[in-house]
């Protein structure tokens, strides 16, 4: 019986927290590496539709966007409500899509601006109009791949 | 004497207890700014942009399967109305024709889509469309990739050797033609 009693009065060691910092310091640069920093305000609404097929785009760097859709609530005064392109963090023209891709293009190295990509972010309201004109613009600057933004499906 | 003890105060150790606090904060602070927002979507090779059109009506007209869709977002399969779910199963008919049917492709290679739409047709149909003649593909390359040997369970992706999707792909290529849409019911 004395045993027992003994040892139960020994056992109240406090955990280390020296490890603490360590542990923190993993996260924090698991964090680091993961982050994107978000490059542009969003003017307009997307919400992307959904589909089976799709494929994952690989390198971030290699990857331009270009957002359609209305513009948001509170610009409605300015851009009006009709579907827009967004590049980078302003509205435009399809007129703007060949200095858009250009400016993204001298930032890549040289072997490997054949593998851009244009992310086509597009909402699913918006009529196939816009979306054909911005696929002109792309075709005639060559830029020929693209990748329509989709949400998976619940399927 | 005195100068000694002074140094040795001096070379104290920095007190660590609170890294786990400034650590903390800059954690929190990527927390919140981080978007691990996975890019996916349906990766398309536009043609390039020449000035005359393809016109498909010059080809073979068993080898063409030419989609519509038009501004009411309805479709139009092969000259009838059709419905989305069912386009799945029309596109493997027509590329594999295991009927060897007179009205479907020769064979899978002579086979070409077509697809064309109106400029009023909504975003999210196109895509639906683009989807289910995409899965059709995708399975039929799946099917093919089963036959290979060593690869009798395996489905088509990404994932895969190159030169076994190239030669996938070499015995049933997808050839889509877009024509240019009409100018119906635009906003």
């Amino acid at each position: 019986m004395s045993k027992f009693t003994k040892k139960r009065g020994k056992a109240s060691p406090a955990i280390s927290t020296a490890s603490l910092p360590d542990i923190i310091f993993m996260l924090l640069f698991f964090f680091m590496v993961v982050t994107v920093m978000r490059s542009s305000d969003r003017l307009v609404d997307v919400i992307v539709p959904e589909a089976t097929e799709l494929t994952k785009l690989e390198k971030k760097s290699l990857v331009n966007q270009i957002y359609i859709g209305k513009p948001k609530e509170q610009y409605r005064d300015i851009y009006g409500s009709a579907p827009r392109i967004q590049l980078n963090d302003k509205i435009s023209d399809e007129d703007d899509i060949p200095i858009f891709l250009e400016k993204h293009k001298i930032k890549v190295p040289e072997n490997q601006r054949t593998k851009i990509t244009t992310s086509l972010r597009v909402d699913g309201k918006v009529t196939m109009g816009i979306v054909q004109d911005v696929k002109t613009a792309l075709r005639k600057a060559n830029q020929l791949k693209v990748n329509y933004s989709t949400r998976p499906s619940g399927k | 004497m005195l100068n000694r003890k002074k140094n040795s105060r001096l070379s104290n150790e920095v007190n660590a207890g609170s890294m786990a606090d400034i650590a903390f904060l800059l954690l929190i602070f990527f927390l919140v700014t981080t978007t691990i927002d996975i890019d996916k979507g349906i990766t398309v090779k536009l043609p390039p942009w020449s000035n005359e059109e393809v016109d498909p009506t010059k080809l073979n007209k068993r080898n063409v399967f030419s989609v519509l869709v038009n501004a009411d977002d309805q479709l139009l399969v092969r000259g009838e109305l059709a419905d989305v779910e069912v386009l799945r199963e029309r596109t493997k008919e027509f590329i594999m024709n295991p009927e060897k049917r007179e009205d479907l492709a020769e064979k899978p290679t002579k086979a070409i889509i077509s697809l064309k739409n109106d400029r009023g047709t909504s975003y999210e149909t196109y895509i639906q469309v683009y989807n289910e003649l995409k899965a059709a593909y995708n399975e039929l390359w799946t099917e093919k990739l089963n036959t290979i040997p060593g690869y009798s369970d395996a489905i088509f992706n990404s994932d895969l050797p190159i030169a076994v999707r190239r030669e996938v792909r070499a015995e049933i290529p997808f050839v889509l033609s877009e024509a240019e849409p009409t100018a119906f019911g635009e906003e």
